[in-house]
């Protein structure tokens, strides 16, 4: 198609102008732009935040903020990335955008719900600006007790309600998919001939609709403790503190799968299409999904082996972590074997798959060392930990955003992105992020408590090699920002297809028109079969 | 400013963990280094030659699924087991410890020797004896953390918990606050000062404690007039406290609960909790009139009573006597 055409066909993005038809749209392609708006004004207002906790982290004295304010910012910090960025982060954006494309469906299940979980995570968000605009929060993400209860003097009940509204947007987005991909998918699109995607993302909603009432019901009670003073958590009210741990990690380990399986779901679009075979092992990648959600429920008590939970208690948690390492392990040896024999590009999605391979890699790796009851005792809530969710957590789930994103950048907008620059910043992201985060393993094991403004002398250069990477990393981040906006405008016309990938969604146009598909396609092949979009055959030996 | 990249063996746990540590980095970088190579190999030997180019599908195989499901289940069940027994053994205290006791609060450590010695961030103790520490928080949650002794255990209020190490170096060692507790957390530190046993044993008469610590919980007793009602010779309104730690008690409800420090600071705080069978509920609470600290003493002094004032527990509360 020339480009001349692509500008009179009508597309989503064309069909509809003004802001009224963004705020009131009904399409899931364009909610999915929402969100990507919303989630990366929170993504920088998160990065702002550990700017200023890197920079106070230089000296060990303390002296660039007070401690009220440098406990603010990493409490906002967390709040913010996890809450208001990483849980909706892929799901809502890329989820939103690209299931319904994925299975041959013309939308989501509920549109108009659809909608009101965009609302929610905005007005969830707006609390939470309140909240940090106001006079911020200290707690912690984690909001224990009774110190959030009892003790901070902060806005706890605002921040709190925040993510409490947020949630109903997880709930709403799981909802949406659980019914989108019982009921819409395309004639002959089975079960076993989704993208591997669609089936994270299934895991996904599994998690979110579980697993966030919990949140909800914990947040509550946070609220009238704080209020009412019914003696939930507090002791000297009759509560018990640690109870809370148990409720608050019900719901907040399973939310690092809510985090990491979708970027799972990318990574395997991505090594598949990049290396053009179909995933190695795909039924072990599908279940594993589901393996890790299910016994993602089952795992809460590792966090509070020195809680004073009982041994045994301790032993148990400790016995079932284990078993999620085999799960995520099965993914990352299929992602390897994928690579086989295969014609492997190193386009810059490629790149963050590598990326997150390896990132992921070390991140799980180091979950072994935390589950283990003898070595959880002297690393739990020191830097070991803070390395070890963020190697998850940022270099686990925003390589996979970032690949996603560029891997579907040429679908959402109908342009390509600028590749050298996009490789660069895959490899300055790289770099960066195992600079600020690999010296925080050995500070961790040093015995470098988290969440301390003020550290002896001994952990500095640590400090200060952390930074480093830090500053390394914000420029990798910031990087995609300007040429991914300039794109929009300069990128090459992309076409439908520029991947040769197999997906459903690399049928239609770029962009997609309003309803997806002119015909709703049928589906007569496993997924993953290179022989239909890659033209001539050049086998490789 | 000393620049390390592993902390001091400092405890007689220090080197077990140590151990453990290096077992699952050898098991770690093996797969990281597996994995690695893998990816770079193939990257590098089956890079896209044309934009063409249509691979042979290879859509799995069961045996290689079985091996690297069961070899890495091996290896996790042997960290398991292994992290488990150690954790066994940082858990569980043994016999002849000296016992210290722990009040936190924002932004402090209280300690109390058995002896009577009060110290305020910092804590003395002789090398090569197991210390036992009972702790618990008047506010909220803290954690006492030793790094290079490997032992780190939250401070819950309301409750007791305990944890214990052998120091095997002599020197001064890193306390921190592990648990966020607020404004000053990462200012709630303080220092193990670890000594030769004669050179505990001048720091110990050095000091002007006073009393022990059962000495002062029995003032504290019959300041409080508890003893009004728990008469030694079992006609008051409220149990006979001799001999009374550390037994079995048959409560109202037909349950039977252990006499531990537990046990004994609830009923001191929430009397009403627990009532010996054959008792009318008849105490009033001592809650907001009774210290954490002094709670601890009341603890000590009840201990003192027996049944063995002379073992285990107790046994710090000899010393003084007989010094």
């Amino acid at each position: 198609m020339t480009p001349a055409l692509a500008e009179e066909r009508e597309t989503y993005l064309s069909a509809g102008h003004g802001i009224k038809s963004w705020l009131l749209t009904k399409d899931h392609k364009r909610i999915g732009l929402l969100y990507l708006f919303t989630v990366t004004l929170f993504f920088f207002i998160g990065g702002v935040f550990a700017t200023l906790i890197r920079l106070e982290l230089l000296s060990p004295h303390g002296n660039l903020v007070s401690s009220e304010t440098y406990n603010k910012l990493f409490t906002m910090h967390g709040v913010v990335m996890v809450f208001f960025f990483l849980l909706p982060s892929i799901p809502a954006t890329l989820g939103n955008f690209f299931l319904p494309l994925m299975i041959g469906a013309r939308d989501l299940a509920f549109p108009r719900i659809n909608l009101l979980s965009w609302y929610l995570l905005v007005i969830g968000g707006l609390f939470a600006i309140f909240a940090m605009v106001a006079g911020g929060v200290d707690t912690g993400w984690t909001f224990y007790t009774p110190y959030s209860t009892s003790y901070s003097n902060t806005w706890v009940i605002a921040t709190g309600l925040g993510i409490f509204i947020a949630g109903f947007s997880s709930i709403l987005t799981g909802l949406n998919f659980i019914v989108t991909v019982h009921r819409m998918r395309a004639p002959g699109m089975t079960w076993f001939r989704m993208p591997l995607f669609v089936w994270a993302h299934y895991a996904t909603a599994l998690i979110q609709v579980l697993g966030t009432p919990v949140l909800a019901v914990t947040l509550v009670l946070i609220v009238c403790e704080r209020t009412l003073h019914i003696g939930i958590f507090d002791p000297a009210l009759g509560g018990d503190p640690v109870l809370f741990q148990h409720m608050f990690w019900f719901y907040s380990h399973p939310a690092v799968y809510i985090m990491i399986l979708p970027a799972m779901g990318v990574i395997s679009e991505l090594v598949s299409t990049f290396s053009r075979k179909a995933i190695f092992g795909y039924g072990f990648v599908a279940f594993s999904s589901v393996a890790i959600a299910v016994l993602g429920f089952l795992v809460w008590g590792h966090h509070l082996f020195v809680s004073g939970q009982s041994f045994f208690a301790g032993m148990v948690f400790s016995f079932l972590s284990y078993f999620v390492a085999i799960p995520s392990a099965i993914k990352v040896f299929n992602w390897t074997a994928t690579l086989y024999k295969g014609s492997i590009s190193y386009a810059t999605p490629m790149l963050y798959a590598f990326g997150f391979i390896g990132l992921f890699t070390i991140g799980g790796l180091t979950g072994l060392f935390v589950a283990c009851l003898g070595i959880d005792v002297h690393v739990t809530d020191t830097y070991f930990v803070v390395a070890h969710f963020h190697y998850i957590m940022v270099g686990g789930a925003i390589m996979g955003y970032l690949g996603g994103l560029h891997f579907w950048w040429p679908k959402m907008t109908g342009r390509m992105y600028p590749e050298g620059w996009a490789k660069l910043s895959a490899l300055v992201i790289f770099l960066g992020f195992n600079l600020t985060f690999f010296p925080q393993f050995i500070l961790g094991y040093l015995g470098m408590p988290r969440r301390y403004h003020v550290y002896p002398d001994e952990f500095q250069v640590l400090h200060v090699l952390s930074t480093a990477g830090a500053s390394v990393l914000a420029v990798g981040y910031l990087m995609p920002l300007i040429y991914l906006t300039w794109s929009l405008k300069y990128g090459a016309i992309a076409g439908r297809n520029p991947w040769k990938a197999t997906g459903l969604e690399w049928q239609t146009e770029s962009p997609p028109p309003v309803h997806n598909f002119d015909e709703i396609p049928i589906v007569t092949r496993e997924a993953y079969d290179y022989s239909a979009t890659v033209g001539q055959e050049v086998p490789v030996d | 400013m000393s620049f390390r990249l592993f902390p001091v063996e400092a405890s007689s746990i220090s080197a077990e963990v140590d151990q453990l540590l290096f077992f699952l980095l050898a098991v770690a970088a093996f797969f990281t280094v597996v994995i690695f190579a893998a990816i770079f190999f193939f990257a590098i030997r089956y890079r896209r030659r044309s934009d063409n180019e249509l691979p042979r599908p290879i859509h799995g195989s069961i045996p290689l699924e079985i091996v690297w499901t069961v070899i890495p289940f091996g290896l996790s069940m042997v960290m398991f087991t292994w992290g488990a027994s150690v954790f066994f053994r940082e858990r569980r205290p043994p016999d002849n410890v000296l016992p210290i006791y722990v009040v936190a609060k924002q932004w402090m450590w209280k300690l109390q020797h058995p002896e009577g010695q009060r110290e305020i961030n910092e804590l003395h103790i002789p090398v090569g004896r197991p210390v036992k520490l009972t702790m618990t928080s008047e506010d909220v949650i803290h954690s006492f953390f030793v790094p290079d002794f490997r032992t780190k255990q939250d401070v819950v209020p309301g409750r007791y918990t305990t944890t214990w190490f052998t120091a095997t170096k002599t020197g001064k060692f890193h306390l921190f606050c592990a648990e966020y507790c607020g404004n000053n957390h990462s200012g709630m530190g303080g220092w193990i000062y670890v000594m030769e046993p004669q050179d505990y044993e001048t720091w110990l008469s050095g000091g002007t404690p006073g009393a022990t610590l059962a000495e002062n919980g029995q003032k504290l007793f019959e300041n409080l007039a508890c003893a009004n009602c728990h008469k030694t010779d079992g006609s008051g309104r409220c149990p006979d406290l001799t001999g009374l730690f550390g037994k079995d008690v048959k409560l109202a409800s037909g349950a039977t609960v252990k006499a531990d420090e537990d046990y004994i600071r609830e009923s001191i705080l929430r009397p009403e909790a627990k009532i010996v069978a054959g008792y009318q509920p008849s105490m009033p609470t001592f809650q907001g009139l009774v210290t954490e600290e002094g709670v601890l003493q009341l603890i000590e002094y009840v201990k003192s009573l027996g049944p063995n004032p002379g073992a285990g527990q107790a046994e710090g509360l000899a010393a003084p006597g007989s010094r």
